[in-house]
């Protein structure tokens, strides 16, 4: 299991990285725009959500605000436990990035291997650049990143919809990248585009309480959050992962 | 890139490295989801702000 054992190592270490410094920037791009918009959902009668246990889920917007439905002040619907406004918020969101940053990196570390590994920091940013256009441009065309309160379908659809697009989008970009066959890459063409010919999930009105500008803000901060995240990720293992097989050369059955 | 040198782990076996590879990546897709795509309040919560952010579908 070393290779196993490598492989979480590097992943630890540049989800750690990439984590922290994504946390950072959503202290200062996204989570003040989420704040924002959990004013307009407050004042506009709490959330819409379909998994919502509140009995004010299926009243309308108009409706919650007549029937005096409680604003659920925490503007995060859950029933149930959440993390206080102010640090200890912050600090469940730095966790959150963290541990997902050393998800994606698990994922990006073993992919890349089955193709012969990130060498360095500039074929990291490459992997990178793919890791943004799998898990953020493509699921993001159909499903654009939403602010609270903001009208959405169904949870499962949508859950289902986002994975299948990366599915097929990391499919599609494999096969371009690593098969030098033209009907191989009008598959991949055909993955890429396809889930958006099917189309996401669209919710039955568009109507939503966050006005359009600070939902555009909020979408532009997404994108280019990600942007940096994943080349982060990317470029940190490059560097490791050369400083890994670079000391290694001498010393590599200690470590292979 | 398939030389010995630079590859990670390189004297295990063919078989043995695609297993370790997918547990690997399986396990960061197990990971992502607990935390991305979990419907429990609590972890939904928790992480809320962070779905937002990276554009998880959330709610």
């Amino acid at each position: 299991m070393t290779l196993f054992r490598n492989v979480v190592f590097i992943a630890a270490i540049a989800g750690l990285v990439a984590g922290v410094v994504l946390a950072c920037m959503q202290a200062y791009a996204t989570v003040p725009l989420i704040l924002k918009a959990e004013v307009y959902e407050q004042a506009g009668g709490g959330h819409t959500h379909d998994h919502a246990a509140a009995p004010a889920a299926n009243v309308t917007d108009t409706d919650a605000m007549t029937s005096a439905a409680p604003a659920e002040a925490a503007a995060r619907e859950g029933e149930g436990w959440a993390p206080a406004d102010g640090f200890e918020r912050f600090a469940f969101n730095v966790v959150a990035n963290v541990v997902t940053g050393i998800g994606f990196a698990l994922i990006l570390v073993a992919a890349s291997e089955f193709a012969g590994g990130i060498g360095n920091w500039r074929q990291g940013l490459f992997w990178g650049l793919a890791g943004f256009a799998v898990f953020t441009l493509a699921p993001n065309l159909g499903l654009p990143p939403e602010l609270p309160a903001m009208p959405a379908a169904d949870l499962s659809q949508r859950q289902i919809w986002w994975t299948a697009t990366v599915v097929a989008t990391a499919a599609g970009l494999g096969l371009l990248a690593f098969r030098k066959s033209l009907p191989l890459a009008l598959v991949a063409v055909a993955l890429i585009v396809a889930p958006h010919i099917v189309g996401a999930p669209q919710p039955d009105s568009f109507e939503s309480p966050i006005p359009e500008g600070l939902h555009h803000q909020f979408v532009v901060a997404v994108t280019l959050t990600n942007l940096v995240f994943w080349l982060v990720l990317g470029v940190v293992v490059g560097v490791v992962r050369g400083r890994f097989t670079g000391t290694a050369t001498s010393l590599r059955d200690s470590f292979a | 890139m398939n030389t010995a040198s630079v590859s990670l782990g390189a004297s295990v076996s063919s078989q043995s490295r695609f297993m370790q590879l997918a547990l690997a990546a399986f396990l960061g897709i197990f990971v992502m989801g607990f935390v991305g795509f979990s419907q429990i309040d609590a972890v939904h919560n928790a992480a809320h702000d962070y779905r937002h952010s990276m554009a998880f579908p959330c709610h």
